[in-house]
């Protein structure tokens, strides 16, 4: 016989703490009570963001703790150049036998904003471990259907160097401005939309590192390094590198987020995907890359520039500085079009080298430059005259 | 694609980066460090064609564990006493993390290493990941758990409470002042790599003897990325430590960051694992015992001094100070016995201890008893409202603490509080290390050399203040701690939900108005000042009144 001794485990007790046991005050409040819901009910998306970051205007009753050398802390509203209503009014001053109340909740206009993609970190990997796990497939099946061998040479080169080049744009943006804003914004739902629009670039930019290493490694005179040169050297694209390095330089977080999403991508960004790649992929008997490019496009297009909108739409509409922000918008797109039209135009080139052409770059650049001034017509404002160079 | 190796493809990701040939990204924080250029690994070597399914995979798990406990009627099994703590706890937790993600750019410029990048993003949607998957925990609790009172108001009271408010610095130190103290000592290699062990690892293996499995589900996989965190911040300490100029500034911020976690971290989650459980087995390790094996053990003798060949300066004696105020002076005792003292001014219910409890103090703690018996004795007496006041409006052999105005946590192990006059102010620190960090860490000079980067500590970093002279009744209505019928409040020192034996804003109205310490301080004069310092130098333990000189 051998004695066992019993094991040293926690007893599990019966304490019948579940809801509904008891009847008390409170025991039905059952939903967060610190913020009002943007719709009739909270929903998950507001419940898992709304005011993890706090604010010293409304709760925050002992002010932030820890400052800059400047003796700012937190999140100041002086970081963009916009305004929401209710940003001028003072920090509330507690002092001794102040008490710790502060304006009335939200307390200025820049908590009313929702992503409405209601990103959070459910969301944010469902959706982009469907996109990486469907560009995987795709790719793996063009390999094991060897349709690579139907591209004609000079594909292979444009897919090696230019398509291969957005990769840079798209890593310098996640990074040095989507990444870089999340810091910087004054709310929680902000802050998270733009930490998610900073991971699709840096995701799509290594979609494309990834497949230019699969191709390097599946076509015979692939040149994986053409990516460098062309981005480094080629002057159809010195534009776009500079307009790019421009856009990382930008202090403001609202312009930065503006000039990227609001000008670039639609004038820059799209007029490559959706005008150039994916009209002229097909003909040149490529079925795959475009797979990797709508995916990219699809991200923009779909969730960064359906946040971006109602961001800056609220600012357009704020019931205080509509005039003010409007103002300053108009500047920004006075500012960068011309940027970004003289990018868009250096890359004219790339049109005529596919065997089989795309529709010429005078359309598409119409064409983007009709899709902008349709985002700018929902956000309320005007075309710069700057558009028609 | 898909058939390459991780190596390979994390190779390929290094060509991404480019330097500026135009225009510089913009430089919006500043450091006094300095760090050359130098081909670094990324320690991360993290693709986001694996990451993201990796993480949706660990979410699968996290959120079918809820579901299975809300099937399985988990909370039947869940003891009171511990998810009350939760109500503190996961209303700090998810601003240090989404302040950990807003941490990250601050490390961009300031280390110029592309590579290190790549894991920094991914960090900063790691921490995103953490705060979101947090609070819906809490919103689990909220809904299944018998009181939801504290959990329905969490954000707005963590943000007004003195408990909230020492949480508050986990996450402020991360996203201020100079880049790298903030977001890679004080944040990677002190916080994330020394006492998440405490917070993710042991605190959740508590929750379960609590019949809580949730958070273990839910921090067990937040851990499993913090493991990845802490490779990004051993990669900038090692290019820090390459430039001997930055040796003065590690030795600074690892005594600053190690101090003030311990000040913070130890006293929650002390309290939380030694006075929230229920589970009472002599064999279970206490506080005191995990610090030993996660911290001192892992942290300090197997990750921190194989560093000092490097040329790091360890604060050896603030680490064995650490573990000398946990062992010998009973730091998180002295603390639970706080938060229970201010039970009324919280916003969540604290249970009393019973003879179970006595007994397991006395044998984890040899002395326990004979130092703080008697009080929980009288906190249990004067737990139901029965014609006295709360517990610290009650003579029970506690004099109210003064608050440490550097870590907040109040001067609970009296005979080491010291006074200092500073900014123009008297103000007292819990220890001499916390009149340092003030006085001397966070100015704009060190050791007479310059550090204009270096933050500040601001704010009302007393709370009494904004309420000195107030009646409690205000105070807690000011506060927004009071549950739906008006006047109920949400914090009750003990467990009972009948709702006559719970306390209400009319029992609070009778009770002398509250006095600020820190505002009573500086109305005296010199010699009171002094005095005032010797008598509370030879005050508790347990917070008793100094004895009376023969």
């Amino acid at each position: 016989m051998t004695a066992t001794s019993e094991r040293s485990v926690p007893k599990p007790e019966f304490t019948d703490a579940e809801a509904g046991a008891k009847v008390f005050p409170d025991s039905n409040s059952r939903q967060y009570n610190y913020f009002k819901a943007q719709k009739r009910k909270q929903s998950h998306y507001e419940d898992v963001t709304v005011e993890v970051q706090p604010d010293p205007r409304h709760y925050l009753s002992q002010g932030w703790l820890y400052g800059f050398a400047d003796g700012k802390g937190g999140y100041p509203l002086e970081w963009t150049v916009l305004k929401a209503w209710g940003s001028d009014r003072p920090v509330p001053e507690r002092g001794p036998g102040s008490g710790g109340q502060g304006y009335e909740w939200p307390a200025h206009g820049w908590h009313e904003f929702r992503d409405p993609n209601e990103e959070w970190e459910l969301t944010l990997y469902r959706y982009n471990a469907n996109v990486v796990r469907q560009l995987n497939q795709n790719v793996e099946a063009a390999r094991q259907a060897k349709a690579f061998e139907q591209w004609n040479q000079n594909w292979v080169d444009f897919v090696a160097r230019h398509v291969g080049a957005w990769m840079h744009v798209d890593h310098g943006l996640g990074l040095y401005l989507f990444a870089n804003a999340n810091r910087r914004a004054p709310t929680n739902m902000h802050n998270n939309a733009i930490s998610v629009n900073s991971m699709h670039r840096i995701r799509s930019a290594q979609d494309l590192a990834l497949y230019n290493l699969t191709l390097t490694e599946e076509i015979e005179g692939f040149d994986g390094t053409a990516h460098l040169s062309t981005w480094n050297d080629d002057p159809a694209w010195a534009g776009v590198h500079e307009t790019a390095e421009q856009l990382t330089g930008v202090w403001d977080w609202c312009e930065a987020i503006f000039a990227a999403n609001v000008v670039f991508e639609p004038l820059v960004g799209e007029l490559f995907r959706s005008n150039l790649v994916q009209q002229a992929a097909p003909a040149n008997g490529d079925f795959v890359t475009p797979t990797l490019v709508g995916a990219a496009e699809y991200d923009y297009a779909e969730r960064d520039l359906r946040y971006t909108k109602p961001m800056f739409r609220l600012l357009v509409d704020d019931k205080e500085f509509a005039d003010h922000n409007k103002k300053i918008m108009q500047q920004w797109l006075s500012d960068w079009v011309p940027k970004c039209i003289a990018a868009a135009r250096a890359m004219q080139p790339l049109w005529s080298q596919p065997d089989a052409r795309p529709p010429r770059f005078e359309d598409g650049l119409d064409r983007a430059k009709s899709r902008f001034a349709g985002i700018l017509s929902d956000l309320g404002l005007q075309a710069p005259k700057e558009l028609s160079q | 694609m898909s058939r390459q190796s991780v190596a390979k493809a994390h190779q390929k990701i290094q060509e991404l980066s480019w330097e500026p040939a135009y225009h510089e990204p913009v430089s919006h924080y500043g450091t006094d460090y300095t760090f050359h250029k130098a081909q670094k690994k990324d320690p991360l070597k993290q693709v986001l064609r694996s990451y993201f399914p990796m993480q949706e995979e660990k979410d699968h798990r996290v959120y079918g564990a809820e579901d299975g406990a809300i099937r399985g009627n988990m909370f039947r099994q869940v003891q009171e006493r511990w998810l009350e703590w939760q109500k503190l706890f996961l209303s700090i937790i998810p601003l240090p993390e989404i302040s950990a993600a807003r941490a990250m750019p601050l490390l961009f410029r300031t280390v110029p290493n592309p590579e290190l990048h790549n894991g920094q993003a991914i960090q900063m949607i790691d921490e995103v990941r953490h705060s979101t998957i947090q609070q819906n925990l809490k919103r689990l609790y909220m809904n299944n758990y018998i009181d939801p009172a504290g959990f329905n108001s969490s954000l707005r009271n963590f943000q007004s409470d003195y408990c909230g408010t020492i949480g508050r610095q986990f996450a402020e130190g991360f996203i201020t002042g100079d880049a790298i103290t903030a977001a890679s000592i004080y944040l990677t290699i002190v916080a994330e790599t020394a006492f998440t062990n405490t917070l993710f690892v042991a605190m959740p293996a508590e929750a379960a003897a609590n019949g809580d499995y949730l958070l273990p589900t839910v921090f067990h996989s937040v851990q499993s990325d913090e493991s990845r965190h802490i490779s990004n911040g051993y990669a900038t300490l090692l290019m820090a430590l390459s430039d001997e100029s930055n040796h003065q500034l590690l030795e600074r911020d690892l005594r600053y960051a190690w101090w003030n976690n311990h000040r913070v971290v130890d006293a929650a989650i002390g309290t939380f694992i030694e006075y929230g459980t229920k589970d009472r087995r002599k064999d279970r390790e206490s506080y005191a015992e995990m610090w030993r094996r996660w911290i001192y053990d892992d942290y300090y003798r197997s990750y921190l001094v194989p560093l000092e060949k490097y040329g790091l300066v360890i604060p050896h004696d603030l680490i064995e100070e650490a573990w000398n105020q946990i062992w010998n002076k009973g730091y998180v005792h002295e603390v639970a016995q706080f938060f229970a003292t201010g039970w009324l001014a919280n916003y969540w219910r604290i249970d009393g201890m019973t003879d179970k409890d006595f007994e397991w103090f006395e044998y984890k703690y040899p002395g326990w008893y004979d130092k703080y018996g008697k009080w929980w004795e009288n906190y249990n007496r004067l737990a139901t409202p029965n014609g006295h006041n709360p517990i610290a409006l009650e003579d029970v052999d506690y004099v109210y603490p003064h608050r440490c105005w550097t870590c907040m946590v109040p001067c609970l192990v009296r005979e080491d509080m010291v006074m200092d006059k500073v900014d123009g102010q008297w103000r007292t620190y819990c220890h001499e290390a916390c009149r340092w960090t003030d006085a001397e860490a966070f100015r704009p000079t060190y050791m007479g050399r310059n550090t204009p980067n270096m933050g500040k500590l601001i704010g009302s970093r007393e709370w009494e203040t904004l309420y000195h002279g107030w009646n409690w009744a205000d105070v807690v209505s000011d506060m927004g701690f009071v549950r739906d019928d008006g006047k109920t409040l949400v914090a009750q020192p003990h467990l009972n939900l009948d709702p006559k034996k719970m306390w209400t804003l009319d029992h609070l109205r009778r009770c002398p108005p509250l006095q600020s310490p820190n505002v009573l301080l500086n109305e005296m004069n010199d010699e009171q000042r002094a005095a005032f310092v010797a008598d509370y130098n030879r005050q508790g333990p347990a917070g008793r009144p100094a004895r009376a000189t023969a």
